[in-house]
């Protein structure tokens, strides 16, 4: 199965019910307010938040004047834009500084996919013959960095450990210094995961990105945000904190081979400008992809692709 | 967005609070502050319109409007409605009449199935009971060891079967149940999609060997719109009996338990509050409920002052206020009224967590209103009406009458002059404008 029809199966199941709904909203000759409303509960139901909604619904008026008139086709193809307009233009998300090795931090709040994440990125990176390595620095979490080995074992990539309750920095200033050392493309640091309200765990997080600029310089280079696309709005106070705390500037969009959206990417994307840059769509290594606005939009509302409806 | 959200629906509360009456239009556009509160806590769309609708009905009456105090009828309706919708008591385990009680823990991956096992079995111990955990996650990497990590931290018995196949994990544990004479089974089960066949299948099969009497679905609390679906599906495949919510340490509202409650009618059971493997407690729904709204207990901060203040009393003094007379004995009024509340510091507890009055917290003395209404009770009537004749000697007089000092009289003087200037600004507001609040915020004092 190609990796887009492996995402489109998932975000299928996604919109299952959402398509079909839409499509029988606008067959089913309703207009005006009732379309709205109707397209509304749609928008609410992929996480997108009141706000966004509000602001997407208020445009979708000023486009299509109030949805008085105007085809169902006309009003869906406006959502459609406006919503891809609320998102970053895709990016290569396996850019490396030009001087190796990179350094990689994943980071994020607990359960949302942080350790299959990292493995998967190496796996990608792998797949494109780069050389890398994982950090196990989620030294909290009973059994995490098992987790982690039992991965670079299926994956052939090295895990450089401590043990569990040691120092998460000084697991991550290994990993960094392995890297260099070994002259490796680069180095991926899995996190513990820990809610955003604790201060002394993102102090913790703060020390971590600060002792890896210490191993390499420039480290980290990238600072992935891992989102569990079943997340609601609290999705955003996590981007916001998370930020604040250690410059994250990319997001993986995980778990979303279930039914849930994680729209509150694009709130994320709206507030913070903090991209979605990969998405996860399955547990096997090779369900990591580059993020496509257009398509996820697409999905998300029904269709397969600009220009059809499914 | 959350502290902004707080102050938002409190706002909307006071602006009612502070109406002589409500009409219709005015609960209407509360409801809609309560709505954008429902939302933003990740409550489905739908149930959120289901509840504002009965919501509505009941907050709309004539007997509401008309009463005394309409506003707090309104948030009284809101919290009666949510609290019904979540269940009024804390639901408990049942526990089946021949041991062993098996409890089968299900979920999306990454809810805290594994941690919620610990948890709950160690609840079970501090409850009296000798529960067995079981690592029927055979699916993620390491999660048996995780399991087994944690068995021992708390000292529970653990049951795993290396290699072998969840139902086969089961039929071990009730042998081993027998033999370390467990009367409660735990059976940690691996994540999974609940729109996946095969893993759904898994569950009935391991079911088939080892019958729950307990199935938990655990729900993280930060969860979204998909709650509901989520709920749905997984109380299709397997009948569930209830639900745990997880990481309520965090900041998030845990709207996604209000969804499920109303869609599947089943009960949270037990909610998680911490990484500590004590951090489990048994479900409370009307402290969900503030959290739902992100009201803090400022209900039972209303119900408190509605049981202290004299209603009389409390219109009489608003008169007077509106009248413009603010002298020294409506101070001491007002102050006799917040005192018969209870003491300050624990009144402030009750406020939103994360509420514009969070920074007092901690630095409000009690003793300090002792003091307040000494210095008040050794002024003389005509000093109390007319605090302008209040000269040196006099300050002199009831600081040595009150056991305190010229410059505490001074400082309450003050206190009492920023107020009677506000209160002034108020009346002018009103009379520009007829819906300025008919009597402002509480005025407690600065102390």
């Amino acid at each position: 199965m190609a990796l887009w029809d492996r995402l489109r199966e998932g975000l299928r199941r996604t919109r299952q019910g959402l398509g079909d709904r839409i499509r029988t909203l606008w067959t089913g000759g309703k207009e005006g307010a009732a379309l709205f409303d109707d397209l509304e509960a749609v928008l609410y139901e992929a996480d997108l938040g009141p706000q966004l909604v509000e602001a997407v619904l208020s445009e979708l008026r000023r486009t299509v004047g109030g949805g008085a008139r105007g085809g169902a086709d006309e009003v869906l193809q406006a959502v459609y834009q406006i919503l891809v307009a609320h998102l970053p233009s895709p990016r290569d998300p396996w850019r490396l500084p030009p001087t190796p090795p990179a350094v990689w931090l994943v980071v994020g709040v607990n359960g949302t996919g942080k350790t299959t994440t990292a493995a998967k990125m190496a796996y990608a990176l792998r797949q494109q013959g780069r050389t890398v390595c994982l950090g196990a620095a989620d030294t909290f979490r009973a059994a995490a960095v098992e987790q982690l080995e039992v991965w670079g074992q299926r994956l052939g990539v090295e895990v450089i450990r401590q043990g569990s309750g040691a120092d998460p920095a000084a697991v991550a200033f290994d990993t960094a210094q392995a890297a260099a050392a070994r002259g490796l493309h680069a180095a991926i640091i899995d996190t513990a995961g820990r809610l955003h309200n604790k201060a002394q765990l993102m102090e913790e997080l703060k020390k971590v990105a600060r002792v890896v600029g210490k191993a390499v310089a420039g480290a980290p280079h990238r600072v992935w945000l891992v989102l569990d696309a079943t997340t609601g709005q609290n999705g955003l106070a996590q981007a916001r904190v998370f930020t604040e705390a250690v410059a994250v500037d990319g997001i993986v969009l995980t778990k979303l081979d279930g039914t849930a959206k994680g729209g509150v990417a694009l709130a994320i994307y709206e507030t913070l400008g903090v991209p979605v840059e990969l998405v996860g769509v399955g547990e096997g290594p090779e369900d990591l992809l580059p993020f496509d606005p257009d398509r996820y939009v697409a999905a998300i509302l029904g269709r397969s692709g600009p220009g059809e409806w499914v | 967005m959350f502290e902004a959200l707080t102050e938002k629906l409190q706002a909307t509360f006071r602006r009612l609070r502070s109406r002589g009456r409500l009409t219709e239009a005015d609960v209407r556009e509360a409801l809609r502050d309560v709505r954008m509160a429902l939302l933003e806590a990740d409550v489905n769309f739908k149930v959120v319109k289901d509840f504002l609708a009965r919501v509505e009905a009941r907050a709309v009456g004539q007997e509401v409007l008309a009463s005394l105090t309409p506003e707090q009828e309104v948030i009284r309706a809101v919290r009666d409605e949510l609290i019904a919708l979540l269940g009024e008591r804390p639901e408990r385990l049942k526990l089946a009449a021949t041991p062993p009680t098996v409890i089968y823990l299900v979920g999306l991956q990454g809810s805290g199935k594994t941690t919620t096992a610990a948890k709950v079995a160690r609840w079970l111990v501090n409850q009296g009971h000798r529960p067995l955990l079981v690592a029927a996650d055979v699916t993620r990497p390491a999660a048996v060891d995780q399991l087994q990590r944690l068995a021992q931290t708390i000292g529970v018995a653990v049951w795993s079967q290396p290699e072998s196949p969840a139902v086969e994990v089961v039929r071990g544990a009730y042998q081993r149940s027998r033999q370390v004479a467990a009367d409660v089974i735990v059976v940690d089960t691996a994540g999974r999609l609940h729109i996946d066949p095969a893993l759904m299948e898994e569950l009935r099969r391991m079911e088939a060997v080892l019958p729950a009497h307990e199935r938990l679905l655990v729900v993280d609390a930060m969860t979204g719109q998909d709650a509901v679906r989520v709920a749905e599906t997984f109380a299709q495949a397997v009948p569930l009996t209830g639900f745990v919510l997880t990481k309520l340490d965090g900041d998030a509202r845990g709207g996604a338990a209000l969804s499920i409650r109303a869609v599947t009618g089943l009960p949270v059971k037990f909610m998680a509050t911490g990484e500590k493997l004590d951090a489990l407690e048994v479900f409370q729904p009307d402290r969900l409920a503030s959290r739902i709204l992100g009201m803090g207990d400022v209900l039972s901060l209303i119900e408190r002052a509605e049981a202290a203040l004299d209603r009389q009393d409390s219109e009489r003094l608003a008169q007077r206020l509106d009248a413009g007379d603010f002298t020294l004995e409506e101070f001491k009024a007002l102050i006799a009224q917040v005192k018969r509340m209870g003491p300050l510091s624990k009144l402030v507890d009750l406020l939103p967590q994360m509420g514009p009055l969070q920074k007092v917290k901690g630095q409000i003395d009690d003793r300090s209103l002792v003091r307040v209404e000494a210095i008040l009770n050794s002024m003389t009537r005509a000093e109390l009406r007319r605090p302008d004749i209040i000269n040196g000697s006099r300050r002199r007089r009831i600081a040595l009458g009150s056991g305190t000092t010229v410059q505490e009289v001074n400082r309450l003087l003050r206190q009492y002059e920023e107020m009677r200037k506000l209160m002034r600004q108020w009346k002018g507001m009103k009379k520009r404008n007829a819906k300025a609040p008919r009597f402002p915020l509480p005025p407690f004092p600065n102390l």
